[in-house]
């Protein structure tokens, strides 16, 4: 008789080799689809800022560009060729800064040592060469004059931040006398004389600084320097209005690497430019980590305390169960549904209430009545509460009984079983939760913006006038940053290089704030659950 | 022989059971048990499993209120407390009446944070006091030589013998005067098991132990008195010796001679 199975060599299907392929092909492809999207965002945001070699072309038809080529791609129509994207700046001068030229169509390509590339605060790079500055000496001396007009700009500027304090005071008397008068005080009283008085006062010297400052910002953009094109064209710049400039072609790799640190600083702690698609990205990072942190302020404390009650006190009936499919069904719904939900309820509801209440004689000017920091990290808490709760369920689920019951045997309540035992417990688990909560609300954007994300912010929700905190601004946030510049900006080739930097920044954010949990989830786990029971 | 009762009466118990009927919803799980328990002895409650023991032995700390749908009747003194009483203090009577369970549950906290959690919950926060329960405890329970120089490291990192004698050092160290003890070494080895018997009989100078065992050469080794429960019902009741080696009851002799003996 012939035994049913060979078991010397089972073979291939018996073993179930053909499972253990089908499921680490699956990863494979997970972790090829996300790490093939790192890749495109880092390769292409990680170079943004190093300096490219400036290129002259001169074309068959004698016209010349002087530009740093962006793609190449071969097109086939009938002959196969290639073209090239050059980004020739010069916006003010040729209209487009970035141009497609036929490779065929080049009859010669060079790198002028002298080409310069300067960075300007209006209509983006400006490439070219040096025909004169004030001192003498080339570039060097181009340098030296900027140095000292950035110098006295610096000045300028620190006058811009009285300006903007006595701004600020006008504003605050404004409301008071606002106020005022909403309570009927007296036109001839005291307190609306003493109002209108320093109103007076400050409008005295605030035009005395703006004059000043108006008249040295005259004076310094005096200061020029003639440059011209690579067509020959001359072009006078204040040199105000020029932020860095350097000559790529003959910039060694240390020159490269002092101006990509330069940009990185830049985009880390300045104030965006050009219609965001220059400069820093400084609000943004703040509003988006800030948002973060309030949003966690709500959905924690929140979520645990609604998993709590769930789990440990309610009795475990219908409504239990109702309950928890509604809080895991919650976290499916589409987030612009949030999103509108905040702007019907807490901002049109709660915080025009607030502003009935408290700010009666500001309306129709609304303060907490219109989109802010506060009620978009409120939308985003109630968006992010489910995975809290969920996650902090499962891990007081997780807890064996015998631990519950050795706490209540030795004469603990449930309170003190819960603080002292239960939740120290469930903490790895409820830090899991989380995570995946804070992660969704850094890369949330839907709901943000009809709840107070705007493209530019004038003031950050975090500065050095009282009360500091100021939850009722509306504030920048990189996801939605990605999106305005990527899709709602009018030069849209010249965003591109920051839609990638934004991206990059915003995984990069998102990962420091996930790490840094999981680093504290790990302690937590390794104090509070060594060993097995 | 005739006149020696069933269920032997105990002069002065610590803890007496009347009448004791205990429901699970609709199903009766105890059926009017009545019995003492005397004070610094140790009593061993056996029978098959399912019989109640353990039912009984959680009645006695009102653990069976932790589980839906338990409903007591009957009388249950403590001294001249009423332990079913439903306006009882349910955390005082815990604090007197100890429990150690069948698997070892130390707290994911250091070996000194677990002993002294019960006097922690209690409110006691002076350093020394605590310090002294908790070198006390641990030489009660023979823990002392083995653990005292980790007493920061966690509870988790001991072995199994050793946590099952530091949940009976927890439970001591709020000095409850009544210990119960649900099978507390049948998750151990041998050994392990006969420090822990060691130990039972050594706090039966201080304490008045309740324990519940499958085993009954463990009854035997450690207890003074057996109870013998069968469906429900506590069939025999009395010194360990003359139980094991003359029961009274039939049923008794068939448990003790039969399968699970």
């Amino acid at each position: 008789m012939k035994p049913s199975t060979n078991i010397k060599s089972p073979g291939f299907w018996r073993l179930g080799e053909p499972f253990v392929w089908l499921t680490g092909a699956a990863m494979a492809l997970v972790l090829i689809l996300a790490g093939g999207m790192l890749v495109v965002v880092a390769g292409n945001g990680l170079g943004v800022f190093w300096p490219a070699r400036l290129e002259q072309f001169e074309m068959k038809d004698k016209t010349v560009l002087l530009g740093a080529v962006t793609q190449r791609s071969a097109v086939r129509n009938g002959v196969a060729h290639s073209r090239l994207q050059v980004k020739v700046g010069n916006r003010d001068l040729s209209g487009a800064d970035f141009r497609w030229i036929d490779a065929d169509a080049v009859a010669r390509t060079s790198a002028p040592p002298d080409a310069l590339l300067v960075e300007r605060r209006e209509f983006g790079d400006f490439h070219g060469f040096l025909v004169r500055s004030a001192t003498a000496g080339g570039v060097d001396g181009l340098r030296a004059d900027w140095l000292r007009v950035r110098a006295e700009f610096a000045g300028v500027a620190e006058l811009g931040k009285a300006v903007s304090k006595i701004n600020d005071r006008m504003e605050g008397i404004r409301r008071d006398l606002l106020r005022l008068r909403y309570r009927n005080a007296p036109e001839s009283g005291s307190a609306i004389r003493g109002c209108l008085a320093r109103q007076a006062e400050l409008k005295v010297e605030f035009d005395r600084l703006v004059a000043g400052q108006t008249r040295s910002l005259e004076g310094l953009r005096r200061h020029t320097a003639t440059f011209r094109d690579a067509a020959g064209r001359e072009k006078e710049i204040p040199l105000t209005d020029i932020v860095r400039f350097c000559q790529p072609n003959i910039l060694g790799v240390g020159g490269k690497a002092g101006w990509y640190l330069e940009k990185v600083w830049e985009l880390f702690f300045a104030e965006p430019r050009e219609a965001n698609t220059e400069g820093g990205l400084f609000p943004a990072i703040m509003g988006t980590v800030m948002m973060v942190f309030l949003m966690s302020l709500f959905s924690f404390p929140l979520g645990v305390v609604t998993a709590v009650y769930l789990r440990e006190y309610a009795r475990d009936g219908w409504l239990v169960r109702v309950v928890r499919i509604a809080v895991n069904n919650l976290a499916g719904i589409p987030s612009i549904v949030y999103g509108i939900f905040g702007l019907g309820f807490f901002i049109y509801g709660v915080g025009s209430g607030l502003d009935r209440l408290f700010f009666p004689e500001r309306l129709p000017t609304p303060t907490f009545g219109t989109g802010g920091i506060l009620w978009a990290s409120l939308t985003l808490a109630l968006l992010t509460v489910p995975v809290v709760i969920v996650a902090t369920e499962e891990a007081l689920g997780a807890i064996p009984a015998g631990v519950r019951h050795a706490s209540l045997a030795l004469g603990a309540t449930k309170l003190q079983t819960l603080l002292r035992v239960l939740l120290p417990m469930a903490s790895p688990g409820i830090m899991t939760g989380f995570i995946l909560a804070m992660a969704r609300a850094a890369g949330e954007v839907a709901p943000l913006m009809i709840t107070g994300v705007v493209k530019l912010a004038p003031a950050m929700p975090l500065d050095g006038n009282f009360p500091f905190f100021h939850v009722d601004r509306k504030f920048m946030h990189l996801g939605f940053h990605i999106y305005d510049i990527g899709f709602q900006s009018p030069n849209v080739e010249a965003a591109k290089p920051m839609v990638y930097v934004t991206t990059l920044l915003l995984l990069f954010i998102v990962l420091l704030m996930s790490s840094s949990a999981i680093l504290l989830r790990n302690r937590m786990k390794k104090r509070y659950t060594l060993g097995s029971f | 022989m005739s006149d020696t009762p069933l269920i032997l009466p105990i002069e002065n118990p610590v803890l007496k059971v009347s009448d004791l009927h205990l429901y699970y919803g609709d199903s009766e799980a105890l059926h009017g048990i009545s019995m003492g328990f005397p004070a610094r002895q140790v009593t061993a409650l056996i029978g098959p499993s399912g019989c109640g023991k353990s039912t009984l032995l959680r009645c006695l700390n009102r653990m069976n209120d932790l589980i839906e749908g338990v409903r007591v009747t009957g009388s249950l003194q403590l001294d001249d407390i009423e332990i079913n009483d439903p306006a009882l203090d349910v955390i005082g009577l815990r604090r007197r009446v100890g429990m150690v369970f069948q698997k070892s549950n130390p707290f994911p906290k250091s070996v000194y944070e677990n002993v002294v959690y019960g006097l922690r919950i209690a409110g006691v926060g002076d350093r020394a006091v605590l310090d002294e329960a908790v070198e006390k405890s641990l030489r009660s329970a023979g823990l002392w030589d083995e653990v005292k120089d980790r007493l920061a490291e966690s509870a988790l990192g001991l072995s199994g013998g050793q946590m099952q004698r530091l949940c009976i050092a927890r439970a001591i160290a709020v000095n409850p005067g009544i210990i119960l003890m649900d099978e507390p070494c049948s998750a151990l080895d041998p050994r392990s098991t006969a420090r822990v018997e060691d130990l039972i009989v050594e706090l039966r100078e201080n304490y008045t132990i309740i324990i519940v065992t499958h085993n009954m050469q463990q009854a035997a080794r450690v207890s003074d008195l057996t109870a013998f429960l069968y469906e429900g019902h506590l069939v025999e009741y009395g010194p360990t010796k003359r139980l094991f080696t003359k029961p009274l009851s039939p049923k008794t002799e068939d448990y003790i001679t039969g399968r699970f003996g």
